[in-house]
């Protein structure tokens, strides 16, 4: 059952999904379709242009640290046929997460991933201003994360205010 | 000869009158004209979804009063929905109407407020704002009698609401209904054909449908753009198909297009409640859940229409008493999305007006 | 009824009835004796020249007239200044301060009034914690202002950041000088008064524009630019306006243009509608009061030129605001309303009372603007008054020419000739401002007023092209 009253189920998105571009889906369940990160981009662009499917907005899009893996969601919405899907990519790499970006096909993307980056430091590739948002430049690590109060050298909080002496100015 | 000029950076915020709240652009600009905008935000920050994750899902009931802090109950709502889904609660049908009617009311405020701080930015001297809010005023009455708190209401309940409204509520919200319709005519009356709002807001921060659409705008700005999308028609929760509204639509995609749908939303919302009113159930006004919830591993993203638009919340649980993940989708944040081209190449004072005509609210915007 | 709406209420009397009794017993008293000294100087009971001993402008002529007679006979170690360099100091220090006095206690009321006024129309209280009725809160804020510390921002132009306060309170005070308060009751009866309050006001622009640029602030730079541009565009359509005035008076000073009104029983705001409009207008956009106050936007520029100015030095931007505003009624009341005569009543009223009241209700009229209106942009403001208002003055101008070519040829009884002047110029201007603004492609009738479509369904892109909503891009 998806979760959603009117959420598509992940089998009905795979199948055109993986007509379309091949070996992109990894795993679909009844709620979300699981992507190769890699190929996200090419995804969302069919999701978006596909006439049945029009996914014409990204309703949401956040990131979810799992601990040894990061879960990017997109949450995409399509208005004319008033249904959801959901695209979940798996980022495996722990340490430096990046996979590409959507902003060549939501343009509302452009300030949900530059707030996964600044608190969940996944890297978006290709978008055009990804810098922190929330917190400043030279903040140590991302606070979001699981592993934030492990951080050996950093104690999380502020010794002092940050530009005070460093002359680092956040843009 | 040749005149140049040089651009020059403006900070506006995070200290200004029209920024309400926190809330900093630095502008680029040449003369009057803007060329460069770019928005610094943060000044807000709570941490609150790291916070979350640290408290039972009661608990975290009031950060969604704080989220958006001019829309509580919104806030409220959309939490309890995301969580009542995640573990399968199932509300009494007199909740269901107490909590659209404290929604719709929550709605009028905070419209009241968004119509009177634009016309503030249009450049009134705080009239228009002044008059929306006696309403606003009456609203936050109609809460304090009701859960004791007038902005961080903290009202909805995972299954239900906290509390049944007392007995001196019903005839308070009675004349309010009765009375809202002719002081939204007054307010019409007063600023819909004013000569110089209509300078001010027509053909300024003009957004199409495709880009609002793309741009993941929600709620009035998606609305003003022409886009007839609203969550209470499309994906109604808490019953909304029961009742008979309609959803205003504009038709350039303008600041005042915005300015006239949040005008018309009021009314709507005051026929809403007039339904619900005449509709309400007895009954329990929640279920009972466990003190500590521990729902089934998995994940659930709800969403209500909210003043602003769409508020989602994408909650995660691993089986224990705290969600794994707890994230808001905030639509004051993501509607900024279009804000470079709203700005760029329109006056300084366009630019205020355009930003006016969003209704940021910055407490949802850093949370 | 919950104990929150108890406790709502809230006592209804605060003030008790005798210092209410008190309050009326004094205003009847002022005016008691203020119709006893009307009596007294109209029937001449003073003889000679000196007969009114508020006239401050005789006073002072008198006074300057003996001390050059003294000055004469006794020379005097400062000759080298001129020779009646004594007798010119003194009048001026009295008459500086017989202004200052007089306009620095209205202030105080005004501040009052307009906060409370301001208030009513936003259904709340206004000031009424200070005093009765809220009565000293001009009091209360000058001590605040009194005791804040004033900054200078680093990278200010030090002298000229700390000139400006003082500058722009020297046109407020000499502006005052003309303004004739009763026959004979003037301190500047100078014969181009018109001229001279033209000249002296325009040295306002140049305190703004030092304390704009000073400030090394973009906002206070942006909003002495702005007061630049206001003032090159609305100097021309008010001097154009205060000209026609002038034709049809038939003289540029203030007292006789009163008494011209006084003896054809006419105010010239029913000959020159369009003259007082364009003068009325002008002056809120030199003034900076809504809906003309781009120089300090609230919200877009903060406070414009004086963005980085705190405690008393903002208290005397301030205080210049609100002077000019109430200088701005006092001209309006004097050249269009009719100054201090009111059609023969002037002889049982004293004149000054008369004007009071004239001034007090045009600056109701801005006060009441500013509680009404949005502000216009810059550039609607500049192409209102470029393409809408000195085309039209000119016009008009060139109609009151005519007119008063006419009245100073032909010997009709005045009653007659006016009454005609009037019809014509009222007519003139309904025709002229209906017409021009149809030629700048106003079209009220052909735009609808626009509302929301209203719809049940739901639906994206494909709903939004069928409901025909957004037409974008076009231009409006």
């Amino acid at each position: 059952m998806p979760a959603g009253p009117r959420q598509l189920s992940g089998e009905a998105v795979a199948a055109p999904v993986a007509a379309a571009v091949p070996d992109a889906i990894l795993r679909a369940t009844d709620e979300w379709v699981e992507v190769r990160p890699e190929r996200i981009a090419d995804v969302l662009r069919f999701l978006h242009d596909d006439a049945d499917l029009d996914a014409r907005q990204l309703s949401n899009l956040c990131a979810v640290d799992r601990h040894d893996r990061f879960e990017v969601v997109y949450h995409l919405q399509s208005l004319d046929r008033n249904h959801q899907i959901v695209v979940k990519a798996i980022v495996g790499e722990h340490d430096e997460p990046s996979l590409p970006s959507a902003t060549a096909v939501y343009k509302g993307a452009l300030l949900q991933e530059r707030e996964v980056y600044d608190l969940m430091g996944v890297r978006f590739e290709g978008h055009p201003d990804l810098r922190r948002m929330f917190l400043w430049e030279g903040y140590p690590g991302f606070p979001l994360r699981k592993d934030f109060l492990q951080i050996p050298e950093h104690h999380p909080g502020l010794p002092k205010f940050p530009f005070e002496e460093s002359g680092v100015q956040a843009r | 000869m040749t005149a140049a000029t040089e651009p020059y950076v403006l900070n506006i915020g995070p200290q200004h009158p029209s920024t309400h709240g926190v809330f900093r652009l630095r502008v680029v600009m040449d003369g009057e004209r803007i060329q460069d905008v770019e928005m610094v935000v943060g000044y807000l920050h709570r941490s609150m979804e790291k916070l979350a994750e640290e408290r039972t899902y009661t608990q975290n009931i009031p950060f969604t009063d704080r989220a958006d802090y001019l829309a509580a109950m919104s806030g409220n709502l959309g939490y309890c929905l995301a969580v009542e889904r995640l573990a399968g609660v199932e509300v009494p049908e007199r909740a269901s109407y107490l909590r659209v009617i404290f929604a719709e009311l929550q709605r009028i405020a905070s419209h009241s407020m968004a119509n009177g701080t634009f016309v503030n930015d249009a450049g009134a001297w705080q009239t228009p704002l002044m008059y929306m809010f006696r309403e606003r005023e009456r609203i936050l009455d109609l809460f304090e009698m009701t859960c004791g708190a007038r902005l961080t209401t903290n009202y909805m309940r995972i299954g239900g609401v906290a509390f049944d409204p007392p007995e001196e509520f019903y005839p308070a919200i009675e004349s309010l209904v009765d009375e809202l319709p002719e002081r939204i005519e007054e307010y019409a009356e007063l600023l819909v054909d004013n000569e110089i709002l209509l300078a001010r807001g027509r053909g300024v921060g003009i957004i199409s449908a495709e880009d609002a659409i793309n741009g993941s705008l929600v709620g009035p700005m998606l609305r003003g753009s022409g886009v007839p999308w609203d969550l209470r028609k499309a994906e109604p929760y808490c019953g909304y198909d029961r009742f008979d509204f309609e959803i205003p639509v504009g038709r350039q995609g303008d600041a005042y297009d915005r300015f006239l749908v949040r005008l018309e939303e009021v009314r709507q919302s005051t026929k809403i409640i007039r339904q619900a009113l005449d509709g309400l159930p007895s009954g329990p006004h929640k279920t009972q859940i466990p003190l500590a919830l521990r729902p089934d591993p998995g994940e659930a993203y709800a969403r209500v229409e909210g003043p602003r638009g769409e508020l989602g919340f994408y909650v995660v649980s691993d089986g224990g008493s705290a969600p794994f993940r707890f994230h808001i989708r905030a639509p004051s944040l993501i509607n900024l999305s279009l804000l470079r081209e709203m700005a760029i190449g329109a006056s300084l004072p366009d630019a205020i007006v355009a930003l006016g005509s969003v209704d940021i609210v910055v407490g949802e915007i850093d949370r | 009824m919950s104990a929150l709406r108890m406790g709502r209420r809230l006592p209804r009397r605060t003030v008790p009835r005798a210092l209410m009794a008190l309050g009326a017993l004094v205003a009847i008293g002022f005016v008691a004796v203020n119709v006893a000294i009307g009596y007294v100087v109209i029937d001449g009971r003073l003889d000679g020249q000196w007969y009114d001993v508020r006239d401050l402008g005789i006073g002072v002529q008198e006074l300057r007239e003996w001390l050059d007679d003294r000055n004469a006979q006794q020379p005097g170690i400062l000759d080298f200044l001129g020779q009646h360099w004594i007798s010119y100091a003194v009048t001026a220090l009295l008459g500086a301060t017989g202004i200052l006095s007089i306009v620095g206690g209205a202030l105080l009321i005004l501040i009052w009034v307009e906060r409370r006024l301001i208030g009513r129309m936003q259904i709340r209280r206004g000031p009424n914690r200070v005093g009765p009725y809220g009565l000293l809160q001009p009091i209360a804020d000058a001590v605040k202002l009194i005791q804040k510390e004033v900054l200078m921002p680093r990278g200010a132009d030090k002298v000229l950041f700390f000139l400006p306060p003082a500058l722009i309170f020297i046109p407020m005070i000499v502006a005052w000088g003309p303004i004739p308060w009763g026959a004979q009751m003037a301190y500047l009866d100078v014969h181009v008064g018109i001229l001279f309050l033209i000249a002296v006001s325009s040295l306002t622009t140049l305190a703004i524009f030092m304390a704009g640029w000073s400030s090394n602030n973009h906002y206070a730079l942006l909003g002495a630019m702005r007061t630049i541009a206001m003032m090159i565009s609305y100097e021309i359509p008010l001097s154009i306006a205060l000209l026609s005035v002038v034709l049809l008076s038939g003289s540029m000073q203030l007292s006789t243009i009163v008494e011209w009104q006084s003896t054809h029983n006419v105010w010239l705001a029913a000959l020159l509608p369009l003259a007082m409009f364009t003068y009325f207008f002008s002056s809120t956009a030199e003034l900076n009061r809504t809906p003309n106050d781009i120089a300090e936007a609230e919200s877009e520029i903060v406070a414009g030129f004086h963005t980085e100015y705190s405690g008393m030095k903002f208290g005397l931007f301030y205080a210049v605001e609100l002077g000019n505003a109430l200088f701005v009624a006092a001209l309006t009341a004097t050249l269009f309303l009719g100054g201090w005569s009111l059609f023969g009543l002037e002889e049982w009223i004293p004149g000054y009372l008369i004007l009071g009241a004239k001034i007090s209700a045009a600056y109701f009229l801005l006060v009441w603007l500013r509680g009404t209106l949005p502000r216009f942009r810059l550039d609607q403001l500049m192409k209102f008054a470029w393409q809408f208002l000195i085309p039209l003055s000119l016009l008009n101008l060139l109609i009151v020419a005519v007119e008063a070519s006419v009245f100073a040829r032909w010997e009709v009884k005045g009653i007659v000739s006016l009454g005609l002047f009037a019809i014509v110029n009222w007519a003139a201007a309904i025709i002229l401002v209906r017409e021009w603004a149809r030629r700048m492609g106003y079209r009220p009738e052909r735009e609808a007023v626009r509302q929301p479509i209203l719809t049940q369904g739901v639906g994206g892109l494909q709903a939004a092209r069928r409901l025909g909503a957004p037409e974008m891009g076009t231009q409006v």
